[in-house]
């Protein structure tokens, strides 16, 4: 694909180097024959498959492996026998290959997943848009929603923001050669077989880990191969010290690592078939679950994401980190305490008590490092708050902050027992999430994509900052909208929920309070259609900026070569 | 019921107790580290890190 590919010049300045006899490296042969008897394998267990989605599976996985094993060796023929040096000059040769991968990937998974989420926000509010289809049924289509924001569009930024932050703050290039592209490929192919997965019906049905056991093992290994990547890059680094970013990125790869092996050791009816059990059972299933999902916020949504802010607030303002100490003991509190936070998913279950009190403790203190980390945040921009008139992108960061800020308030206090005993189950909870979701996460991601762009592909701005203050504000006005539904909805619910009669009756039946919710319905969907209508200017304004923006003047030397 | 005392009662009793001063122990260390004078210089030249560019 031309936009992902060098320019031309700096093709010429690889290839004019002296020339050695070409071989495969062993990464090569070795990942060619790997994907040539995988997808052997995946025609066998295609064709002995005992249930359709699971042969349509791998049927799918066995021309991906062959087209891998096309792409490595074609990449073999057309590449210079020298790989691209570490160091040009002696400085050094960043590889941007795989950081434009997961831009263009972690877009078009947006667009599609905040799609599907308007899709859903629709069906709730007039269910005739199910069309009565299992494969547009709420129940597959909400998956495929969380998991394409969440894993699909949030991990494509995080993994491309990682590998662009810890090479240009280790001033090392990634390392190594497949290594980089197996990560993003294979992170992405993932995401393809349980989005499938979920439409075709193939679940584990455990919230934010639906993808089935197959799913899974893929995602074992292409996540331990990330967390090599970013370790080998970050052990070669010429910068002595390990940047704060750094580590919030190592915390996310490695605790995604744990959670995933921890909350989905599962036993396959068959290995032809796409149905498993999940090894725990009960109470024990349940806290191991919530122990997952609430440390995949912690560590998906907030620890890879504080990555962000710590790297892209200070260079897009051009201030130093307001208190580097501060994010120090905001990185480790941050590690103590979330971990313990998840029993608040399961207040008033059969978790034991003490397990729902600890929980809760540990998510009421989760809000001095989670505040520390948002002053720090902001403060950043001390002696720069101007830039927030004049830059759109810069804005749009420093209100994800915000958004981090309120949220990180509202979810502790949601966690207090009685709190939670009128918020559970309702529309608030729906609200919580999504001013996390769209207001912080988004809009980090946001940002973070309108400074990569121009940078990975080498531009001197972006299209159009016009069209970003357009972005930020129709995308605001959606979130808006979208929480404040969710917050009476919610409330009002929860209270219709506990009302009694002065005879001890329940005062409202179930179906009066889905007829009191559906105006608040139709708001957030209005407010979900503003957020993609934002996302779509953003395509935009990108595609733009790498079809027409300006080629930054630069030396050379500090460009990538050839892949 | 009297607990029988064994060498794995004692020793998961120990394992279970010892973490929580361990932890503390720990966090308070890094504590130290953060605000430690003399480290001052260096954290103030990192918080500089994303503006040197290559």
């Amino acid at each position: 694909m031309w936009f992902l590919a060098p320019c031309s010049f700096e093709r010429e300045s690889a290839m004019s180097q002296p020339s050695i006899s070409k071989s495969m490296t062993p990464g090569e042969s070795g990942l060619a024959v790997v994907f040539a008897a995988t997808a052997f394998l995946c025609v066998v267990a295609s064709a002995k498959a005992l249930d359709a989605p699971f042969a349509f599976h791998a049927a799918l996985s066995a021309a991906a492996s062959l087209a891998a094993v096309f792409v490595i060796v074609n990449r073999y023929f057309e590449r210079p026998a020298a790989l691209p040096p570490a160091e040009i000059n002696g400085r050094p040769n960043y590889n941007m290959g795989p950081i434009k991968f997961t831009a263009v990937m972690a877009m078009f998974w947006g667009i599609a997943g905040f799609l599907v989420g308007l899709i859903i926000a629709s069906q709730l509010a007039w269910p005739a848009l199910n069309f009565d289809l299992p494969w547009t049924s709420f129940g597959r289509l909400r998956p495929l929603h969380t998991s394409a924001v969440i894993f699909a569009f949030g991990g494509n930024v995080l993994i491309g923001t990682s590998f662009y932050v810890v090479q240009k703050s280790c001033r090392a290039r990634l390392a190594g050669d497949l290594a980089p592209w197996f990560v993003v490929v294979g992170y992405n192919y993932f995401i393809l077989v349980a989005g499938t997965g979920y439409l075709l019906g193939v679940t584990q049905s455990k919230e934010y880990a639906e993808p089935e056991w197959y799913a899974d093992l893929w995602l074992t290994i292409v996540w331990v191969v990330y967390l090599l990547v970013f370790l080998a890059t970050i052990i070669k680094r010429k910068e002595p010290h390990i940047f704060v970013a750094n580590w919030f990125y190592l915390a996310f790869i490695v605790t995604i690592a744990v959670l995933h092996l921890g909350n989905n050791p599962a036993l396959p009816v068959s290995a032809f078939g796409s149905k498993s059990y999940v090894a725990w059972g009960g109470i024990q299933d349940a806290m191991f679950q919530w122990w997952y999902g609430h440390n995949a916020v912690g560590f998906f949504l907030t620890a890879g994401f504080l990555a962000i802010m710590y790297y892209f607030i200070p260079k897009r303002a051009e201030r130093p980190i307001y208190s580097y100490r501060l994010s120090i003991i905001h990185f480790w509190a941050l590690i103590f305490l979330y971990i313990w936070a998840g029993p608040h998913h399961l207040h008033y279950t059969a978790l034991p008590d003490w397990t729902q009190t600890l929980g809760m403790t540990f998510s009421i203190m989760l809000w001095m490092p989670s505040w520390g980390g948002m002053i720090n945040g902001l403060m950043t921009l001390s002696g720069a708050w101007d830039k927030l008139r004049t830059d759109p992108v810069l804005r749009m960061l420093v209100v994800s902050v915000a958004f981090y800020g309120m949220s990180t308030f509202e979810g502790p206090m949601m966690s207090i027992k009685v709190v939670n005993s009128l918020s559970h189950y309702t529309d608030w909870t729906i609200g919580h999430v999504h001013s996390g979701a769209l207001g912080w996460v988004g809009f980090v991601s946001f940002g973070a994509l309108y400074c990569l762009v121009p940078w990975a592909w080498n531009r001197k701005g972006l299209y159009s900052l016009k069209l970003v203050n357009w972005h930020f504000w129709i995308a605001t006005l959606g979130i808006v909208l979208y929480i404040s539904a969710m917050w009476v909805s919610g409330i009002l619910q929860g209270l219709m929920w506990r009302a009694y009669t002065s005879l001890g009756f329940l005062e409202y039946s179930f179906i009066e309070t889905v007829e009191a919710m559906h105006p608040f319905y139709i708001i957030r969907a209005a407010g979900g259609g503003l957020f993609l209508i934002g996302a779509l200017i953003m395509a935009y304004n990108l595609w733009m900026t790498v079809r027409v923006g300006e080629q930054e003047v630069q030396m050379p030397v500090a460009l990538q070569p050839a892949e | 019921m009297k607990a029988i005392l064994t060498v794995h009662n004692l020793a998961s009793e120990l394992v279970t107790t010892i973490w929580t001063p361990v932890f503390v122990a720990i966090f308070l260390a890094i504590i130290a580290y953060a605000f430690w004078p003399r480290n001052k210089a260096a954290f103030d030249e990192a918080a500089h890190l994303p503006l040197r560019e290559e």
